[in-house]
């Protein structure tokens, strides 16, 4: 049709009618080469022109030329509305719902416990103390014998002690790691001791298997009121409490003296009494004291130069404290449902 | 120890409520871990007397009693008791009364008699678990007054957590002692009159142990009333500590160690024969304790034995043969002085536990035997009758312990507690604790008395300064030291860090007993000789475990067995394992790895984890701790483990662990629903990474040159890729030559027993351009090179 007219504005109008029309990229490069491509009408019309007398030459050239430029435009117009009609298809095509799980493997977790313990590892880490660890088959020795706990000494009955023979168990604490370090190194040292300690002695409160972390500072100016000023602070920051209030009991361990327990005041009731702290207000995290000097004597530490402090606490008492577990014994079922709380 | 707080308050009586005397003890070391009331709450109950008992007339066993309520009359009460009887005074429930359990009492018709009132037995009044009859009370007991107030309920059982080194606390004696020096007050001790011995009666006791046994009293009491009764008084008392009333031979002696701390036993005089001898237990004796218990004695037990052997282990039981019966009329009391080395730990190595071993073990005042047996003998006296004969002491002073004389330094305790002491408080202090305190050079002379044998140093002394003085009111200090820059090691890979790659690959941590299941262990790793526990906590956690497998293997069967389906677990800790004799204890990390290699999606493609999903979590613990081309896969069997899908792990030509899919026999007894992969290593593969060192980029561009290849099926790709580095490397000069295996096929178009493997070689010369020549150089090389080792055909 566009051929039934030879004028070449009528030829640039019928084109742009066509140009409206067309509906994809493709037509329109159909309609460009029909009109300006190598063969296309405006171009027939151009190696017409040598047939025309030079004046008309000139002008049906120029009215060519006109047309074919503002076919030109036209055509540049049409592509970008059509290339920009194609992109929102394509855009829309390739909606997704977002809201779907991305793919792949899921981040895994820590143990509350092995949580726990980095988090009073740092705590001390940044007052200089150096993590060490020790075996867990011990021997009498270091178990006992050497932090001033002998034979026949009834402490031993508080250690329901695992046994493989005479000499060798299962250490019932993390102090023997004490001893380990005292000989191996001389004062000044500043150590905590992180690990697994072993009673034999199972229910709703106890499990055989349970965790300590040992701290041992010893020095040539440390006293039992650094090892409170220590411990508040420790227990201060490792609840996220300043204001959190802790108390120094009298107790007894055979390998320190003085001796103390320590109690911070109960969160469940701020004091008041209830079922968690058993109606006292307080509650035991750890027990501390100044190293005894018969310890001292069985490493080769001169007691009268150095003195130190040292102090042991139940990881499982402080993670059950800090997440509000009330089970000791859901630590060791490894339920995936009680662990993946914990990521 | 339990006691009653009337008991203690009779002999110091703070002004505190029972509360506030609670906290006390607790922050002088006196735990109290408990506080009960003495009597459950009930209300309405008189001391009745019965006027008169007639039998029921329709029922045989019931009686109908008149019964004297004071102000209140006499009450009509039907009552079954056997022992109702005229005269008898007893608690009477009125009617409206509240009893324990929240019974209120109404008239009650009993076979068409009215009942205005129950007359209790002390079990309905929840002052014992059992009775068979009405608690009867003494004679002088005010009829009508409440019986709350007749019986001083209104008091409470303390119950306190006494520290091994504070047996002198473990009588009511010493926790008043301790009260007392706490409230700045003096003790109340009771008046005792004084036992005039009656008769000259006396019992031969020698001691060939007297290092063990250095004093040993004795008495004979002729003549006490086998049928006196203890005295409610007594009774009650011992009931608020614990205690069961057993007679009155033995109540008296029970009462005496609560009430002094000091162990004493009672013998039938008619059974022991000769004379006693304090003395080691000889080889092949034996003795029946009282609990009926039949003990074979070692020769490290002290025992009391007369002409006929042993009649008492000394400290801990007394036996069955020579025991107070209903019919003992002639007592023989002893009371001892026992070294707390003879008797700690012989009651737990025969498996008893008794107050006196107890007491032994820890500690009891060689000076309180004579005032013990003095009590004991007058209320002996005073409940059963009886004709005293002497006190015979036999004793070496010479082994008597002596208390210590301390050097005390005043700067000494500055630097332990960290705060000075003034002079007067020191003295105080000590001189209240009983101790003889003396000025010395720089400090004091101090002397504990008899009672504080825990006190034998230095600090020993500070710590009781701290602990009277309160270790509330010590200044808290920060610890002054000098600041030390951390030895900071960069090769050390943190153990946290292994973890966590771990975590951040999906894996949940696990913390598992290190003591497993015996069984299971051998079925893993039959190879490794397991570490026994000589006392297991049951069958089933009864050895050290050799590796990780068996805990996560059963903490994996754990969450399958709870509508898990997707398990990825790691844990990381000691093993234990003989090398030789010796045992090696070992830090590994281990991990299993079941269900669907992702977790569960909505796109599909969930297939189940595999050999070479694990097989790349190793893989990047192994980078953790090496450049990853030193480790080693090599195909080698192992007994939990499959066969064909089986690998031990080398760093070098250390092995470290090993990867594989659970054996099929495996997954089938521990029934597992799907395959685990499994895999284990040495921590100390993983725990240090060498330092980098730089090695100048190649400007010069990398060419790939891509071979297809087919070998039997058997090769191992990590072989084909070494040769094929080697040969190329060796081709030419300086060449960095990196070889990526990028396919494996098997099926159709390659014949069956065979595989095609593709390798893309990229070559790069650190100094040039590499030339086609070289180019040609290396891959005829590379070809030849398979070729001859693993007869490896090209492919078009």
């Amino acid at each position: 049709m566009a051929a039934e007219t030879t004028d070449p504005n009528e030829l640039m109008q019928a084109a742009q009618a066509e140009l409206t029309a067309v509906g994809s990229l493709q037509h329109l490069d159909e309609v460009r080469i029909r009109f300006l491509g190598k063969k296309g009408i405006f171009t027939e019309q151009l190696k017409q022109l040598s047939q025309l007398s030079p004046a008309a030459r000139k002008t049906a050239g120029q009215q060519i030329n006109t047309a074919k430029r503002q076919l030109q435009l036209a055509l540049e117009r049409r592509k970008a509305e059509l290339e920009a009609q194609a992109l929102s298809e394509q855009l829309a095509a390739e909606r997704i719902d977002v809201t779907l799980p991305g793919r792949g493997e899921r981040s895994g977790g820590l143990h509350p416990i092995s949580r726990t313990m980095a988090r009073i590892q740092a705590l001390f880490a940044g007052m200089g103390f150096e993590v060490v660890e020790g075996p867990e088959v011990e021997d009498d020795f270091h178990n006992f014998e050497a932090l001033n706990i002998p034979a026949s000494h009834p402490a031993r009955a508080m250690h329901d002690t695992f046994y493989f023979d005479a000499h060798r168990l299962l250490r019932t604490h993390t102090s023997p790691v004490q001893i380990r370090t005292m000989k191996a190194q001389q004062p000044p040292l500043r150590i905590i001791a992180p690990g697994r300690v072993y009673r034999c002695d199972s229910d709703l409160t106890h499990t055989p298997m349970f965790h300590q972390v040992e701290g041992l500072f010893v020095d040539e100016r440390v006293s039992f009121a650094d090892l409170k000023g220590t411990l508040d602070v420790f227990l201060k920051r490792f609840f996220e409490r300043d204001d959190l209030m802790t108390r120094f009991r009298p107790s007894y361990f055979p390998f320190t003296e003085p001796s103390a327990e320590v109690d911070i005041q109960c969160f469940m009731c701020q004091g008041e009494g209830c079922r968690v702290c058993g109606q006292t207000g307080w509650l035991e995290v750890l027990g501390c004291g100044m190293v005894h000097p018969k310890v001292f004597a069985h490493v080769n530490v001169d007691s009268e130069r150095w003195l130190g402090y040292a102090f042991g606490l139940g990881v499982e008492r402080m993670a059950m404290l800090r997440y509000q577990i009330n089970d000791l014994r859901i630590f060791f079922e490894n339920d995936l449902r009680f662990l993946r709380q914990f990521r | 120890m339990k006691f009653s707080e009337q008991w203690l308050r009779e002999w110091v009586n703070p002004t505190l409520s029972t509360e506030r005397l609670a906290a006390q003890m607790t922050m002088a070391g006196l735990e109290v871990g408990g506080i009960e009331p003495a009597a459950q709450p009930f209300t309405g109950v008189v001391v009745g007397e019965i006027l008169s008992a007639e039998p029921h007339p329709d029922a045989g066993k019931l009686k109908l009693c008149q019964v004297d309520a004071g102000a209140a009359g006499v009450v009509p009460i039907v009552c079954g008791a056997p022992n109702a009887r005229v005269g008898l005074k007893a608690p009477l429930a009125k009617v409206g009364a509240k009893l324990p359990g929240g019974v209120t009492l109404k008239v009650a018709r009993l076979r068409g008699v009215e009942s205005h009132g129950m007359l209790c037995s002390a079990a309905e009044l929840g002052l014992s678990d059992a009775a068979d009859g009405l608690l009867a009370l003494p004679a002088e007991a005010a009829v009508g007054m409440d019986l709350r107030a007749a019986l001083d309920l209104e008091d409470h059982c303390l119950d306190i957590e006494l520290t091994p080194n504070r047996g002198d606390c473990l009588g009511v004696a010493g926790v008043a002692r301790e009260v007392a020096v706490l409230n700045r007050m003096a003790v109340n001790t009771p008046q005792i009159a004084p036992v005039t011995p009656t008769v000259d009666d006396a019992f031969p006791v020698t001691i060939t142990a007297p290092a063990a046994c250095p004093r040993y009293l004795g008495r004979v009491i002729r003549g006490v009333n086998p049928a006196a009764e203890t005295p409610l008084w007594m009774r009650e008392r011992l009931r608020r500590s614990g205690i069961r009333s057993l007679g009155p031979g033995v109540d008296v002696t029970n009462y005496v160690l609560l009430e002094l701390g000091q162990p004493m036993h009672a013998f039938d005089l008619r059974r022991l024969s000769g004379g006693i001898e304090v003395r080691y237990a000889e080889a092949g004796e034996t003795l029946t304790l009282l609990d009926g218990k039949a003990v074979a004695l070692a020769s490290d037990m002290l025992v009391i034995a007369d002409n006929d052997g042993p009649v008492a282990l000394a400290g801990v039981m007394g036996g069955e043969r020579s025991g107070v019966a209903d019919d003992t009329r002639d007592l023989f009391l002893e009371c001892a002085y026992f070294t707390p080395e003879a008797i700690a730990g012989r009651a737990r190595r025969i498996g008893v536990q008794t107050d006196a071993s107890h007491r032994y073990e820890r500690g009891v005042d060689p000076a309180l035997p004579a005032r013990a047996v003095a009590r004991a003998t007058r209320l002996m006296i005073d409940i059963m009758g009886g004709e005293p004969g002497p006190v015979v002491v036999t004793e070496q002073l010479e082994h008597i312990p002596k208390p210590a004389s301390i050097r005390l330094r005043s700067d000494r305790i500055g630097r332990v507690l960290g705060q000075g002491f003034q002079p007067a408080e020191v003295t105080d202090i000590l001189t209240r604790l009983g101790a003889d305190v003396q000025p010395a050079a720089a400090g004091w002379r101090v002397t504990p008395p008899s009672f504080r044998f825990d006190l034998s140093m230095e600090v020993d002394l500070i710590e009781e300064l701290g602990r009277i003085h309160g270790y509330d009111n010590i200044q808290a200090t920060v610890p002054q030291a000098p600041m030390r820059m951390p030895d900071e090691r960069e090769s050390q890979v943190p153990a946290m860090r292994v973890k966590q790659r771990l975590v951040d690959r999906g894996y949940q941590e696990v913390v598992t007993y290190a003591f497993v299941d015996p069984e299971l262990q051998r079925r893993i790793e039959p190879q490794q000789r397991d570490l026994a526990l000589a006392n297991p906590i049951s069958a089933e956690l009864a050895v050290m475990r050799t590796g990780l497998w068996p805990g996560l293997l059963t903490a994996a069967r754990y969450n399958l067995n709870r509508q898990q389906d997707r398990v990825r677990l790691f844990e990381t800790g000691l093993v234990f394992r003989h090398q030789g004799d010796a045992l090696q204890q070992t830090p590994h990390v281990g991990g299993v790895a079941i269900g669907s290699h992702w977790p569960t999606h909505w796109d599909g493609g969930a297939r189940t984890v595999d050999f070479f999903d694990v097989k790349a979590d190793v893989e990047a613990l192994l980078e953790l701790g090496s450049d990853l081309t030193e480790a080693r896969f090599v195909a080698e069997p192992h007994p939990a483990l499959h066969p064909g899908q089986s690998t031990r792990i080398y760093v070098g030509e250390r092995a470290v662990g090993w990867l594989g899919r659970l054996h099929p026999g495996l997954e089938k007894s521990l029934a597992l629903p799907q395959h685990a992969i499994v895999f284990e290593l040495a921590h100390s593969a993983v725990d240090s990474h060498p330092l980098p060192t730089f090695a100048p980029l190649s400007k010069f561009p990398s060419i790939r040159r891509d071979i297809a290849l087919l070998v039997d099926q058997t090769v191992a790709a990590a072989d084909l890729i070494d040769v094929a580095r080697d040969a190329a490397t060796a081709a030419v000069e300086r060449l960095i030559c990196e070889v990526r295996l990028f396919d494996v096929y098997q099926g159709q178009g390659v014949e069956a027993g065979r595989k095609s493997i593709a390798l893309g070689l990229i070559l790069q010369d650190a100094s040039r351009t590499l030339d086609e020549q070289s180019m040609v150089a290396v891959e005829t090389a590379v070809v030849a090179a398979l070729k001859a080792a693993f007869s490896a055909q090209l492919r078009n």
